[in-house]
């Protein structure tokens, strides 16, 4: 099923890439929870095609890696500032000589984003049933109990393109019955708002630390549409602040997210040398 | 608000000890003849002292910063501002430690920008507790709602439709913004984003020639020239002041982004962008950066210590102060100067 680029181990074979797991002579690791998640953020590429994919978060920007090297190869992917790059680069500092495919200043990224060739992974402070989501400030704007880092390109993501969501920690606090600032749009807010702000809109999924989610609840209300290895469909439950819709089936019929092959643990590994996903997910 | 003619600095231009750090020997006595000649202007008309050109700025004006983020922010400005009398501000950025100098130093009364954000630090420490503290207004946009309102004041028109906006509470957090329906077939209903004049603009580049011609020679100009062309008054900062046919010998000429009737006055400011990234002059000063951070936490205490220690005096004594430094702080500033003395 996944395809691997015969290429993938040696374009990205610097020094992290010795010595990972899955070796020649080495038995296969065992998939850790931060695999599973990165694994999930890649699947919300399947069939995206050639577009611009951007991830906030590290699970995201492994599962962009993933998706572009195994079966999403048409992806754009840029260093994070302003260069498209041939090949993913391992996590941190792009390697020298990597090859540049393409130039990508702040303002060619908003012209993507209008132009809806674009899928986005941002990372919500609050998100509520029907994807609407906050990274302005908590409390009243006028007078914030606390002052996030702001609204930055949420609005323009949602209306635009696809949008998808990576929520490091699955607790209350993030999934609340109504977020305080609406700076992603969710699919009640885009239908009031009427045609223009409905016509391109689409969110994907929500990957957490325990689960993930859809939006094919009633009405496009978020539903649990798989549980990590692990986890419980009532941990998950218990962990949203709001009722969580579940399968047709109920409970039972909630299925486990699946784990990363060996191969797709290789490529995780040469991508992550330093496991800084194992720190954004410790489990 | 200014009305009628340009602001103009107080002290005459480019004269006596206003004179500004760039080539001032025989050599550029020299190339003065060729500039007026070729310019019908004196070149080194616009080069300024930090001072002398952040003096243009009065309580109550839209000051647009340049850069994004912690990154190549033209940050000898922003302390000269943030030292100066001039306050009341309406600040429009993609904000990074500008905002929050400005901020420690109670100078902004209106924020217009999309984000604050130190990168690599997520939130900007002083943003927050002003914000906190119910100081600062923040007319909050999507960062491409930014870009589109400098676009239209550039470009002299009321407003830019823009699709970003709608459905999300940037409605309610900018006042005033009003949809416009499509006089076309399709009659879509969209934001009206209004045009965001500016008074000053401030932006820092990597080069300058004397007439305010300027290249960038890190991967992304930012928004910088839409800042100049959206202000009235335009204050370009750089590494290195440098005679005009250099620009086209370190750069593509595709990097000469601004041009010298986008620029009013010329600072040379090395390692002006401190402790912000200035690739390839210089990156982020990240231990700086931590440690500023560091001092906006806590009591007070911590920050009042940062203020003696690199604020309290002028640009001078700040690169000073960060030199004394050593580690990665002092380096920075080496390598600013080295490159200097290269040439």
């Amino acid at each position: 099923m996944t395809q691997l680029d015969a290429t993938a181990a040696g374009a990205t074979g610097t020094a992290g890439a010795t010595g990972m797991a899955g070796a020649p002579g080495t038995a296969p690791r065992a998939a850790r929870r931060a695999d599973v998640c990165a694994l999930a953020c890649a699947e919300a590429f399947r069939d995206a095609g050639e577009i611009l994919a951007s991830a906030f978060g590290t699970a995201p920007a492994l599962g962009v890696r993933l998706a572009r090297r195994t079966f999403a190869p048409d992806l754009l992917l840029s260093d994070g500032e302003a260069m498209l790059m041939a090949d993913p680069p391992p996590l941190g500092a792009v390697p020298a000589g990597a090859v540049v495919e393409g130039w990508l200043p702040f303002r060619s990224v908003f012209d993507v984003v209008a132009s809806g060739r674009r899928h986005v992974v941002m990372i919500p402070s609050q998100l509520d049933a029907h994807g609407n989501m906050n990274i302005s400030a908590v409390g009243p704007h006028g007078h914030p109990r606390a002052q996030l880092i702001g609204t930055r390109g949420a609005p323009g993501n949602t209306v635009n393109h696809r949008t998808s969501y990576w929520v490091p920690r699955h607790g209350p606090r993030v999934f609340v019955e109504r977020v305080d600032v609406v700076c992603g749009v969710g699919y009640d807010r885009a239908a009031a708002a009427g045609p223009a702000a409905s016509r391109f809109h689409g969110l994907g999924r929500v990957v957490t630390d325990l689960a993930v989610l859809d939006f094919a609840g009633p009405g496009h209300r978020l539903r649990l549409a798989s549980v990590h290895p692990g986890v419980t469909v009532d941990e998950v439950v218990a962990a949203t602040g709001f009722p969580l819709a579940l399968p047709d089936g109920g409970p039972g019929a909630v299925p486990t997210t699946p784990a990363p092959t060996p191969a797709e643990l290789d490529l995780l590994d040469a991508f992550d040398p330093k496991g800084l996903r194992f720190r954004e997910v410790p489990a | 608000m200014f009305r009628g003619t340009r602001p103009r600095p107080t002290r005459p231009l480019g004269a006596g000890p206003s004179r500004p750090q760039a080539d001032t020997g025989p050599r550029a006595a020299a190339e003065t003849t060729a500039a007026q000649t070729t310019q019908g202007r004196l070149m080194g008309a616009k080069l300024l002292t930090i001072s002398d050109a952040v003096a243009v700025v009065e309580n109550g004006m839209t000051i647009g910063i340049g850069g994004w983020g912690s990154r190549r922010k033209p940050m000898a400005l922003v302390r000269a501002l943030a030292r100066g009398p001039a306050t009341d501000l309406t600040v429009v950025t993609y904000g990074g430690p500008d905002v929050g100098l400005l901020a420690a130093a109670g100078k902004i009364r209106k924020l217009v920008s999309g984000f604050v954000s130190l990168d690599s630090v997520p939130l900007e420490p002083h943003f927050r507790a002003a914000r906190q503290r119910g100081e600062i207004e923040f007319a909050e946009l999507d960062e491409g709602m930014l870009q589109w309102g400098l676009l239209a004041a550039a470009h002299r028109l009321p407003f830019l439709p823009i699709r970003a906006g709608l459905g999300s509470d940037v409605p309610a957090t900018f006042p005033g913004l009003r949809t416009v329906t499509s006089p076309y077939d399709d009659g879509e209903e969209l934001l009206a984003m209004p045009a965001l004049p500016l008074d000053v603009a401030f932006v820092h580049a990597n080069r300058a020639d004397a007439a305010g011609n300027a290249a960038f020679l890190g991967p992304d100009p930012y928004f910088d020239d839409l800042f100049c062309l959206a202000a009235r008054h335009r204050v370009l900062s750089c590494e290195r002041v440098v005679e005009t046919a250099e620009l086209t010998k370190e750069a593509p000429v595709q990097a000469l982004r601004i041009n010298r009737m986008m620029v009013d006055a010329v600072v040379g400011t090395p390692n002006g962008a401190h402790f912000t990234s200035c690739v390839p002059d210089y990156d982020r000063d990240e231990a700086f950066q931590r440690v500023y951070v560091t001092a906006a936490g806590g009591d007070g205490s911590g920050w009042a210590a940062f203020h003696d220690r690199y604020l309290a005096g002028d640009e001078a004594a700040y690169q000073a102060a960060v030199r004394a430094d050593g580690g990665s702080a002092g380096r920075a500033g080496d390598r600013a100067r080295e490159k200097e003395g290269a040439r």
